[in-house]
């Protein structure tokens, strides 16, 4: 392949596994956010979480790789909700600051106890052979693990898609997204359907997170590290909107790979600069409202 | 002679929902004119386009003959525009001499100093007090806001209004949510506002408007249904079937025989 | 009528005119307890003459949380940003020393507000339009963007390495730095006693009174004419000069800067400074930082993971329970012993 078509095959290829990573982590806490309009700066923690039970599974209890991560999203998810109930729900009234201030303090419990667990040292996980190495598509090679990480990204956002514009759940979620007092008023229960959408979010998150120790490593840090992107995506989609957050992931991912491979140096700029251009334009985000 | 307030034409969409219609009114100096109409007529909604929390599809707003449809609503304050709303937007923290103090500082530019302590301007403090006492409100003076009953509160609200010392005023149902035991406090206050202010009220309360009004605009869907004196508006077949209704048919013949036009 | 029945309801009209006027014209009279801070301050120069460079960095996080408390518990505008204003008066004092030979340390103070402050300007003035998530997220990443082109530019920034010693001349040419950090702690001190009179002024001001209209009814202030939006720029301006203030103290005392104090981080210590100690109430940035900086001096030596999880649970517990934070408990404290004594 010429040169430049490679480099430009190389960064749609790794800017779309990257935006497969963001809109699997960030998708939950778009229309967590979307629905209750609260701003949960421990969503990242969860997403941690998830990365450390993988970590277990996979290296002390010996088992594989995928079901790992399908057992960590479901034991997050649960977990999340007994937070939702028990802590979430009394600050929805509360203003911007408390609940930024009581998420963060989440977070920093978060951060400290999977460091008193775990150390400070980066993890990585045992991977199956299928997904080590490359896999050939005829013109060129592409890494396994980042073809994978696609493949597993378009089969949620068809499911996710499925759910959220043809089932009964995902037409509620929509109207409560769009005017919960109306919602609720034709008698839907927004409460039972936050807490669904907050543990399935969290239970994505928690699989963004055992996806992402391949790409980054996994360090207690992960949950605040990571947190400012997931925000980002998630303010510059839009609150609430599935598209939304694929279109921010999408173009935040290729750009910053793009921004990474062209501009080494330069390159962490250009994810903050479009999202200012963004947010300064259409201050909702893509798809947000008002 | 230049009208207080003058609307022209006035259109407001929101998609494909035409809210308000093609509405053209007037506010002379010291008119006493009621907005009345039936729930879901806009008559909030053109309060909203006159006083800039919104801007109109087409139309415009003059007051006091310049042309203020492109300005914001604190330009439009400053000019002499003032409103309450219908639920109470008060600084429910701070106490009720406050709320007056703020809107006086902003009315004069004195909240722009910020060297100078806020007690400092004596004269501020006085007016402030002055306004409470035309209101019965100097007892509480002291009170914070959140922690007076509700019909004081709505007293507070329009206390503010006042105090910016408004040419053109726009009460919108100052009397909602006030139980009927304290009522004829706002509804005193109403009546005994300066002859010079021109006042534009939204009321449901039929007493009012035939005790209140000079002029009756009716409102419905958007529109202006018709316009005129309280007593061609009690004359009025069409209206009394759109709107009225039996209670409001009563109201307005007993308006009619306590005698003449109201002030 | 509805009747009243609060403590100030008096016997005559007349009467209660006056106490209601007095109420306004006192206000912003010192009170004797506000000595006790500044009391302690010297105090603790004496008691503990081996902790003054520590004792140099609590006055600092001191001026930083005030500067951040006139726009978040003042004004009521939540950013995640402000430490980006102290990083650039931080390296405003750190390159000058470094490369324009600019060692006078207290014109260093006045370039690092003036600086600090024209950012501020500019990027409240096209920021302050917007609020919630979206205000969250463009301080945020105004502030990385600093940090990162910082990072470019390491050559100049010295990175995240930072630029090693710096010094700067006596004080006023004659008094000079002791090892132990004597003049650095009267020196942070009196700067902070001139911006904390400065902050004071404005919180008791009309403006600031217009801040905390702002903060309670943004939409009554825009019908009574107020232009919110210039307030709000005039605010977050002289608060980024604040801030740049005291980043400009840090490098002075340290004699050292890095790029990390531009870090998330150090945005969000400040804001659990003013949350512990109170937002809104001027001296909750004293009581916050103070407390904070011993906590963590005692603490993250014994354990960081430890301390670390300590400050989450405290976080979320203040904001549970004691959401006015310390000053909040001691007025609450006051109101109930002058409840005792009435009855």
């Amino acid at each position: 392949m010429p040169h430049v078509a490679n480099i430009a095959v190389s960064i749609l290829f790794d800017g779309l596994a990257y935006a497969m990573f963001l809109f699997i982590t960030s998708v939950g806490l778009s229309v967590t956010m979307g629905l209750m309009n609260f701003v949960n700066l421990a969503h990242g923690a969860f997403a941690m979480a998830g990365g450390y039970i993988v970590v277990t599974l996979t290296r002390t209890l010996g088992i594989d790789f995928v079901p790992s991560l399908i057992i960590a999203s479901v034991l997050v998810g649960i977990i999340s909700i007994p937070f939702e109930r028990g802590l979430y729900r009394r600050l929805y009234k509360a203003t911007d600051l408390e609940q930024v201030l009581l998420t963060i303090g989440l977070a920093f419990m978060a951060i400290a106890t999977f460091t008193y667990f775990y150390g400070p040292i980066p993890k990585s996980v045992p991977l199956p052979t299928w997904l080590q190495g490359d896999i050939n598509l005829g013109f060129r090679a592409f890494p396994s693990y980042r073809a994978f990480l696609i493949v597993l990204g378009v089969i949620l956002i068809v499911v996710l898609w499925y759910v959220f514009e043809r089932t009964n759940i995902g037409a509620k979620i929509r109207a409560a997204v769009d005017n919960r007092r109306m919602a609720e008023s034709v008698g839907i229960n927004v409460d039972r359907l936050f807490t669904l959408t907050f543990a399935v979010g969290s239970g994505l998150a928690a699989l963004g997170g055992g996806l992402a120790i391949q790409l980054f490593g996994l360090t207690p840090y992960f949950a605040v590290l990571y947190l400012v992107l997931f925000l980002i995506v998630v303010a510059v989609g839009g609150l609430g909107s599935l598209k939304g957050t694929l279109l921010a992931a999408l173009v935040l991912g290729v750009f910053d790979t793009a921004g990474k491979y062209l501009f080494a140096d330069a390159g962490g700029f250009f994810i903050y600069a479009v999202t200012v251009v963004v947010l300064l334009i259409k201050p909702a985000g893509f798809y947000g409202r008002e | 002679m230049t009208a207080a307030l003058q609307v022209e034409s006035l259109n407001r969409n929101f998609g494909a929902l035409h809210v308000t219609r093609d509405v053209n009114l007037t506010l002379e100096r010291g008119a006493r004119r009621a907005l009345i109409g039936p729930n879901g007529a806009g008559k909030t909604t053109l309060i909203n386009l006159i006083t800039g929390v919104l801007s109109p599809s087409s139309g415009r707003v003059l007051l006091n003959g310049d042309d203020i449809t492109a300005t914001s609503q604190a330009f439009r304050a400053r000019r002499g525009l003032a409103r309450t709303f219908q639920i109470n937007q008060l600084f429910r923290g701070l106490t009720v001499l406050e709320n007056i103090v703020m809107t006086i500082g902003e009315r004069d530019g004195e909240n722009n100093n910020l060297w100078r302590p806020a007690g400092a301007k004596r004269s501020v403090i006085d007016e402030a007090l002055d306004h409470l006492q035309s209101l019965r409100l100097v007892d509480d003076a002291l009170r914070l806001v959140r922690e007076l009953p509700y019909g004081r509160q709505r007293l507070v609200e329009i206390a503010i209004a006042l105090a910016q010392k408004p040419r053109v005023l726009l009460l919108d149902e100052p009397a909602a949510g006030v139980p009927s035991s304290e009522s004829h406090l706002i509804l005193d206050v109403v009546a005994g506002l300066d002859p010079d202010i021109a006042v534009l009220i939204i009321e449901h309360d039929m007493d009012v408007v035939f005790r209140f009004a000079k002029e009756i605009t009716v409102l419905v869907q958007g529109a202006v249904f018709t316009q005129g004196t309280p007593d061609e508006i009690m004359a009025n077949a069409e209206v009394r079937a759109v709107y009225l209704g039996e209670d409001g048919h009563a109201a307005a013949q007993k308006a009619g025989q306590r005698g003449g036009q109201h002030g | 009528m509805a009747v009243s029945n609060t403590m100030t309801a008096p016997a005559k009209p007349a009467a209660s005119r006056e106490e209601a006027a007095s109420f306004l014209i006192k206000r912003h009279r010192f009170r004797a307890a506000e000595a006790l801070p500044w009391l302690i301050a010297i105090a603790v120069y004496f008691i503990f003459p081996d902790r003054m460079t520590f004792g140099s960095q609590v006055l600092v996080m001191i001026m930083f949380a005030l500067s951040l408390d006139l726009i978040l518990g003042y004004a009521g505008i939540v950013t995640l940003g402000h430490a980006a204003f102290f990083g650039i008066g931080a390296y405003t004092v750190g390159l000058g020393a470094a490369k324009l030979g600019w060692t006078e340390p207290v014109s260093g103070l006045f370039a690092a507000a003036i600086v600090a402050g024209l950012v501020g300007f500019m990027t409240g003035w096209f920021l302050l339009r917007y609020r919630g998530l979206t205000l969250l997220m463009l301080t945020l990443a105004t502030a990385i963007m600093l940090q990162e082109a910082g990072n470019l530019r390491s050559d100049l920034s010295g990175g995240y390495d930072g630029l090693p010693g710096l010094t700067f001349d006596p004080l006023f040419g004659k008094f000079d730095y002791d090892l132990y950090g004597h003049t650095y702690y009267i020196y942070a001190l009196v700067a902070l006693a001139v911006v904390f009179y400065v902050v004071r002024r404005i919180v008791y001001s009309p403006f600031g009174a217009a801040l905390t209209g702002i903060r309670e009814n943004v939409r009554r202030m825009h019908a009574i004419g107020s232009p919110v939006h210039g307030r709000l720029v005039m605010v977050y301006t002289i608060a980024a000069a604040i801030a740049g203030i005291a980043g400009a103290l840090f490098t002075q005392t340290n004699a050292y800067v890095t790029l990390t104090v531009f870090d998330f981080d150090n945005s969000a210590k400040v804001m659990v400074m003013l949350i512990l100690g109170g937002t809104g109430r001027l001296y909750g940035a004293f009581l916050g930082a103070a407390v904070y900086m011993i906590l963590e001096d005692h603490l993250s030596k014994l354990s960081p993971t430890f301390w670390q999880f300590g400050i989450g649970l405290l976080l979320v517990l203040a904001v549970l329970f004691a959401r006015r934070g310390l000053m909040g408990l001691i007025e609450d404290a006051a109101k109930f012993v002058a409840k005792r004594r009435q009855s």
